[in-house]
């Protein structure tokens, strides 16, 4: 890839939709769509980030107690995975831009492998909280006398609150990229030419991989 | 202000008669007809919420209550304060007139995003059916508040079947804020600029910004709220070692800007409507235009004077205090540029007119007692009581409702091409004027007396008797004023006077295509070289001269 970079191509009048005057209309239409979304996205994150920062303040002490109960190793290692995942989804939007479609799946599909893989752990978390009956709700078992029950249950409901719906979001990632990649191997119009649809998604994969980078030292990483 | 001719014969195809199957209506794509199944549809929710209002004020009729339980009381006041807030107010205008206007008043074809647009009117219906069948299957008791631990733990009714379809109606609304908002960047005509923009297209932009700012704080909050009751997810309830405020305040993060989701549009009508039937060009369009964005912006630093008795802090009660007065000021430099618009213009009491100065006169009520509310002292003495009540209804019915009214019989003609009668549609305006200050006037009285809301008796202060009887008085006036235009306007669509391109003689792009507009709305792209207010240009003027030297002449000859 030594080569002095080429110009981005503009994709094809027959992806125009009918509303638009022209690709570039269409386009701009697009990334002004995408990042008003991601705002929606913050605010709605944010709730939660802020729930989080209130009962943090209000019960430190117990919060701290309670956070040895997740395995930071495991938190490292999907923090690591998403990382790669987003390094590759930012090379896929590279490869897009320079339309070299066997690259740029490639990217994608190493994109979609690590997302897995971060939801294989995730999983491997989730059952060890079942098993040992922290999950909320009627079942939950909290037997450390140090901190009560009802902030230990707190604190769970934060995590699986926080870190299910960043699950979610996930697995919507791993579903669009997933079809973003058959339109790009099938050259269907949409796509063919055009990068735009990928670092459109790209976006949102960095914003999925952004709510995790704050997740982990929140409830990984809680300082004495 | 533009270039398109649409002089064009009536058998021409338009948006309503281009298609005719069923399925081209249930998977249109076309911003035009998606209004128009908004339209329907918020009709029948704004039928159904008035029925759980009469039956209220039936049962209010007497001290002990007519004929309800408590349990039904409060069952009927939440549903009657979910549909129409979450099923009429929130949508109304920007659902219905935003959708079919904002391309229309920008010079665009469609939507930025017509398949979202699709897809925010199935949301849209799925959030209704989830709302319907939670009152159908015993309705919910918390009041359109849900207020926590209440509805998330001791409540015995459907309260997480509304939730999760006020959670679904959520992302109804920020699809359509979040296509409004690219629309209105992205697909304005050449020679369009910011500040030549209709200010219904400001409005619009300030509300959705609301929107996607506001709106999914509140979705995410709603969930938690399901999550605990169904799974004992706490979070807001003590026992679960959470904190009740902090719903509270979430809430009301969202919920005091959506009264200006539901304001905001009809802000944007009255300032259309305002500027048409005076012929005169806004006063101070830019100070409207910002006002709106101010009122956005504002909006979201006042949400704890829904919380002056809440546990929150004095001190943070006093800057919510502050900033909620600041309000009234973007709120009154339109106000007063309304008046100014008028201040020799040339006035014409056609029925939009009178609808959109009803607007006016209530919301000038309706504002200035939110003043009182806003500061802390009276409201420790008046919150909870019918005050709020009568406050929270002059802005949303007066305002919003009447500016809905106002929209739909000034657009009318627009949508369906048709005229509809225009003494029926006077003599609506002003029952419902009347009806209206009747109903819900004595309310602010009875409130400041004491009588608490949410209550279906008050028989330990029979005095309070007249002025409930007074108010239910004044809500079949006012029934009688929302049933006349079902009459006329349906009429209309029959039997009505096709309307031509523009029969107000107003200003703006929506005006220069025909009625009803064409499926893609315009036949070239226009391109605006001028204000959209352009009603004294020299050529208006001139002709205005000579009119008036006309009626001078006329009226002297009679006179003397």
């Amino acid at each position: 890839m030594a080569h002095v970079a080429k110009k981005i191509p503009l994709g094809e009048p027959g992806a125009v939709f009918e509303q638009y005057e022209d690709i570039h209309q269409q386009n701009d239409s697009y990334v002004v769509g995408m990042w008003a979304f991601l705002v929606t996205e913050v605010m709605f994150f944010g709730a939660l980030f802020l729930m989080y920062s209130i009962y943090r303040w209000k019960y430190q002490p117990y919060f701290w107690e309670v956070h040895h109960e997740l395995d930071w190793r495991l938190g490292a290692l999907n923090t690591t995975i998403l990382l790669a995942s987003s390094f590759s989804m930012a090379l896929a939007v590279h490869f897009a831009q320079r339309t070299q479609k066997t690259k740029q799946l490639m990217c994608l599909g190493t994109t979609v492998l690590c997302a897995f893989g971060f939801l294989v752990v995730k999983g491997i978390e989730w059952s060890a909280k079942w098993e040992h009956h922290h999950i909320p709700g009627p079942n939950f078992h909290w037997t450390e006398a140090t901190v009560p029950p009802n902030v230990a249950q707190l604190f769970f409901s934060l995590y699986f609150a926080m870190t299910g719906l960043h699950g979610v979001h996930v697995v919507v990632g791993i579903i669009v990229i997933s079809v973003l990649a058959i339109l790009v191997a099938k050259d269907n119009v949409m796509v063919k030419g055009d990068y735009i649809p990928t670092e459109l998604i790209g976006l949102y994969w960095h914003f999925v991989d952004l709510v995790w980078i704050f997740l982990f030292p929140l409830f990984y990483l809680i300082p004495r | 202000m533009s270039a398109v001719a649409t002089q064009v014969s009536h058998q021409e195809k338009n948006y309503l008669n281009d298609e005719n199957t069923i399925k081209s209506w249930l998977l249109t794509k076309d911003h035009k007809r998606i209004a128009v199944m908004y339209l329907v549809a918020i009709s029948i929710f704004f039928l159904a919420g008035s029925i759980a209002a009469g039956m209220i004020r039936l049962e209010l009729v007497s001290p002990r209550g007519a004929f309800l339980t408590n349990d039904a009381y409060n069952r009927t006041f939440t549903a009657h304060g979910v549909i129409m807030i979450f099923l009429f107010l929130l949508v109304g205008i920007p659902a219905v007139f935003g959708n079919f206007l904002v391309p229309l008043m920008i010079g665009a074809k469609d939507l930025a995003f017509p398949r979202l647009n699709l897809v925010s009117l199935y949301l849209f219906f799925t959030g209704a059916a989830f709302a319907l069948l939670a009152l159908i299957f015993g309705g919910v008791d918390t009041g359109w508040t849900f207020y926590t631990p209440y509805s998330s733990m001791y409540s015995n009714s459907q309260v997480a079947l509304v939730l999760v379809g006020a959670f679904i109606l959520g992302f109804s609304s920020i699809a359509t804020g979040v296509n409004f908002i690219v629309t209105i960047h992205k697909m304005r005509a050449p020679g369009m600029t910011w500040f030549r923009l209709p200010l219904y297209i400001w409005s619009h932009y300030a509300t959705s910004i609301i929107i996607i700012l506001g709106t999914p704080v509140v979705a995410i909050t709603l969930l938690l709220v399901v999550l605990e009751r169904v799974f004992h997810l706490g979070v807001f309830s003590p026992e679960l070692g959470g904190d009740p405020v902090l719903f509270q305040h979430l809430f009301w993060f969202y919920s005091h800007p959506a009264v200006y989701i539901m304001i905001l549009p009809a802000m944007g009508v009255v300032s259309e409507v305002i500027a048409c039937f005076s012929r005169n060009s806004i006063f101070g369009y830019k100070f409207v235009a910002m006002s709106s964005m101010a009122i956005a912006l504002l909006g979201f630093f006042v949400w704890g004077h829904h919380m002056f008795i809440s546990s929150q802090s004095m001190y943070q009660g006093l800057v919510f205090s502050l900033i909620t007065f600041l309000i009234a000021v973007p709120s009154a430099v339109k106000v007063f540029n309304w008046s100014l618009t008028m201040y020799k213009g040339s006035v014409w009491l056609a029925s939009p007119m009178i609808f959109a100065l009803g607007f006016m006169g209530l919301f000038v009520i309706g504002g200035l007692t939110g003043v009182y509310l806003g500061s802390i002292g009276t409201d420790v003495h008046l919150t909870g009581t019918y005050f709020i009540v009568a406050h929270f209804h002059y802005v949303m019915v007066g305002g919003t409702v009447m500016g809905f009214l106002a929209a739909l019989h000034f657009w009318w003609p627009k949508m369906f091409g048709k005229m509809y009668n225009e003494s029926m549609a006077k003599v609506s305006a002003v029952l419902v004027f009347i009806g209206f200050n009747v109903t819900f006037f004595p309310q602010f009285i009875v409130g400041y007396l004491g009588m608490p809301r949410r209550y279906h008796y008050y028989y330990l202060n029979p005095d309070f008797q007249i002025w409930n009887i007074a108010s239910s008085f004044g809500s079949t006036v006012l029934a009688l004023g929302f049933l006349l235009p079902v009459i006329y306007l349906t009429k209309s669509l029959k039997s009505g006077a096709p309307a031509g391109p523009n029969p107000w003689g107003a200003t703006g792009l929506e005006w220069e295509v025909e009625s009803p507009p064409t499926k893609h709305n315009f036949h070239e792209i226009p391109v605006v070289t001028g204000l959209v207010y352009d009603y004294n240009s020299e050529a208006d003027e001139a002709a205005w001269e000579e009119e008036e030297r006309e009626m001078e002449h006329v009226t002297r000859g009679g006179q003397h």
